[in-house]
């Protein structure tokens, strides 16, 4: 059966949190349902479910392969062309120490920002529904499911006092 | 005392997108006057590779002058903002709302101003991509990794991918509010930009993880990139004056010094221009105020180590440079500046609320730092060159040219340009931080009284 979305708009964090509780009582999952707001809530403020994510990974790996890239930068191309400058090593340790530490940290924060754009689903060629109001302040609730369960979340999301309801497909 | 109003979304929206949306004349005025000054200083630049490095006061033994002067400098600048961000994101400290996004592009623009330097420097800006660049082109042999003029590169590279990439994530919001306050092709161009973004609650929290995550990442590497800097001089073997092992921390905590000076700067002229007086209040600067005493207070300690040292241990070449720097004329008047500005004169002037809640005083005594911590480092570098031989005969010393004098003009420029530009397509101040704030803000009652309070998220 074809999916479709609703967005339900609520004005202020309490009404939507009860129309989330009321949707939830009519027996709609986690999965199906979202908000969309213009400020970051506390979590859990609209009783709703937070997925989890593994954006600590991403640092963890990166630095990896930042500090394996500046060892192969450093070492590999004093080795290649072998040339003493200054009475030193080939391979000095202080000076690749250096190279490498801020390799790492640059392989560590690259990865971050990938994963942050990553584990936020971004980007999204389509907005989706949506509407401009929830950047002034309103907060939408969207429900994602079955065409006969969305007519049934719109009039609960109705009752449970949305200002407006818009379809989407 | 908090002095936070209560502020409507739609309100803070309409405020702080000011700058985006609508045109004012001061606006195209000042980025005409910097573009001029910034013309004279690309002419100059373009004359001086023309012509040579001769137009420039450089000359034995005092080859780094204004160039590397300023270099310092603005790497020095760049320091406070993300210091500021990422310490304030980290301890959750309720007054960074306002601070952190001019801090942080501050950080960006004052770095890639920082990093034009040694490419002028060089003279020959086309050959720094076989010195630096890690490619062995047609040669056959690479840059050499043991020099510390390569792990500047490498460092200021990290640092600018670090700040720019910090600078955008936390964009991300904004944009998405300006895409939904636009229309034509200025909304497609903020919808690419905002990514489609929506404001899940998924996003919001990886928002959250993102500014803590990073701050911890970048924090390291700020540190490291002045401290590399400061190993350019402490490394090298022909400058005796220079080899100070504290150079490292020295640098690092000057650079706080002077770069939470020009976010002062910076805040004040934002109150001014933008006329934000709600959102950009005196206790932000009374808090910067407090924090510029302790912070300037360390580098004093720094600075009077440097000297102690290097005059305790009687050796020569520092006696002859000490010498120069207090007792010599014009270096002697340099100094006493240099002293006055950068400490002397703003320091106990902080000491008072009034003054540090004062805007005006704030904004100048900021700039007399920051003229103050720019001869610091232009007396470090040129007496320290001028006696670098153990020979009197080979003492020199060095006069900057018209071209370096503009040069070093069109840098500030530079830095106000891409700020004002900045400013009118990005809000400078993050919308989705201050409407956190006012979430989390409540008035409390204790008694008779009522009480701002902030409620913390763990």
């Amino acid at each position: 059966m074809a999916r479709r979305s609703i967005l339900g708009l609520f004005s202020d964090p309490d009404t939507t949190a009860n129309a989330m509780d009321a949707l939830r009582g009519a027996g709609y999952k986690d999965w199906e349902l979202d908000i969309l707001s213009g400020a970051p809530y506390p979590e859990g403020t609209f009783g709703e479910h937070m997925p989890s994510h593994h954006l600590f990974k991403f640092p963890l790996i990166g630095a990896a392969c930042g500090l394996a890239v500046a060892i192969l930068l450093t070492a590999g191309t004093q080795l290649a062309y072998p040339v003493v400058t200054g009475g030193k090593p080939i391979l000095a340790i202080p000076a690749m120490a250096i190279i490498c530490y801020e390799g790492t940290m640059l392989g560590a924060i690259l990865f971050t920002v990938f994963g942050i754009i990553f584990e936020s689903r971004l980007p999204r060629p389509r907005v989706g529904i949506y509407d401009k109001r929830i950047t002034e302040g309103y907060i939408g609730i969207v429900v994602t499911s079955d065409e006969t369960r969305v007519v049934q979340a719109e009039k609960t999301l109705k009752m449970a006092g949305a200002i407006e309801i818009k379809s989407g497909a | 005392m908090q002095q936070r109003v209560s502020l409507e979304d739609r309100q803070i929206n309409r405020d702080l997108l000011r700058g985006v949306l609508e045109h004012p004349l001061w606006w195209f005025a000042l980025v005409g006057f910097v573009g001029l000054v910034l013309l004279a200083g690309v002419i100059s630049t373009g004359y001086m590779i023309t012509k040579g490095i001769g137009v420039t006061g450089l000359n034995r033994p005092v080859m780094w002058g204004f160039f590397i002067t300023n270099f310092v400098f603005w790497v020095g600048i760049s320091h406070a903002g993300v210091m500021i961000s990422a310490i304030l994101r980290l301890t959750q400290a309720e007054w960074r709302r306002p601070v952190t996004r001019a801090a942080e592009v501050l950080t960006v623009f004052a770095l890639m101003t920082a990093a034009l330097h040694p490419v002028i420097h060089t003279g020959r800006p086309w050959r720094l991509l076989y010195w630096a660049f890690p490619y062995d082109f047609s040669r056959g042999i690479f840059v050499n990794v043991r020099s510390p003029l390569i792990w500047d590169p490498s460092a200021i590279f990290t640092y600018l991918t670090g700040s720019s990439l910090f600078v955008f994530v936390a964009l991300l919001p904004d944009l998405a509010v300006l895409r939904d306050r636009t229309t034509g092709i200025v909304h497609h161009v903020y919808s690419v930009l905002c990514l489609g973004w929506r404001g899940t609650p998924k996003q919001w929290k990886l928002q959250t993880v993102a500014g803590i995550l990073l701050s911890a990442l970048i924090l390291p590497v700020f540190v490291s990139v002045h401290s590399i800097v400061s190993w350019d001089f402490a490394v090298a073997t022909s400058v005796e004056a220079w080899h100070s092992t504290i150079f490292a921390p020295y640098f690092v905590i000057g650079a706080v010094h002077s770069g939470v000076s020009a976010v002062v700067t910076m805040m004040a002229l934002m109150r001014w221009l933008w006329k934000w007086d709600k959102y950009i209040r005196p206790e932000h600067f009374d808090a910067l105020g407090r924090l510029l005493i302790v912070v300037s207070t360390t580098w004093f300690f720094f600075f009077f180590l440097e000297v102690l040292f290097g005059i305790y241990g009687q050796e020569s070449p520092e006696i002859a440079l000490r010498e120069m720097q207090i007792f010599q004329w014009p270096w002697s008047m340099l100094f006493i500046i240099f002293l006055l500005t950068a400490y002397f004169i703003p320091v106990p002037l902080w000491l008072f609320p009034k003054v540090r809640r004062s805007i005006t005083l704030m904004f100048w005594t900021s700039i007399l730092v920051n003229i103050g911590m720019w001869l610091e480092r232009f007396l470090i570098i040129v007496p320290g060159l001028a006696r670098k031989q153990p020979l009197t005969f080979s003492w020199g010393t060095y006069h900057p040219s018209i071209i370096e004098i503009l040069i070093v003009a069109a840098s500030f420029a530079l830095v106000a340009f891409l700020l004002l530009i900045f400013s009118k397509v990005f809000p400078l101040i993050p919308l989705f931080e201050q409407k956190e704030g006012q979430l989390f803000a409540k008035e409390l009652r204790v008694g008779r009284k009522k009480v701002p309070a902030v409620i913390r998220e763990e």
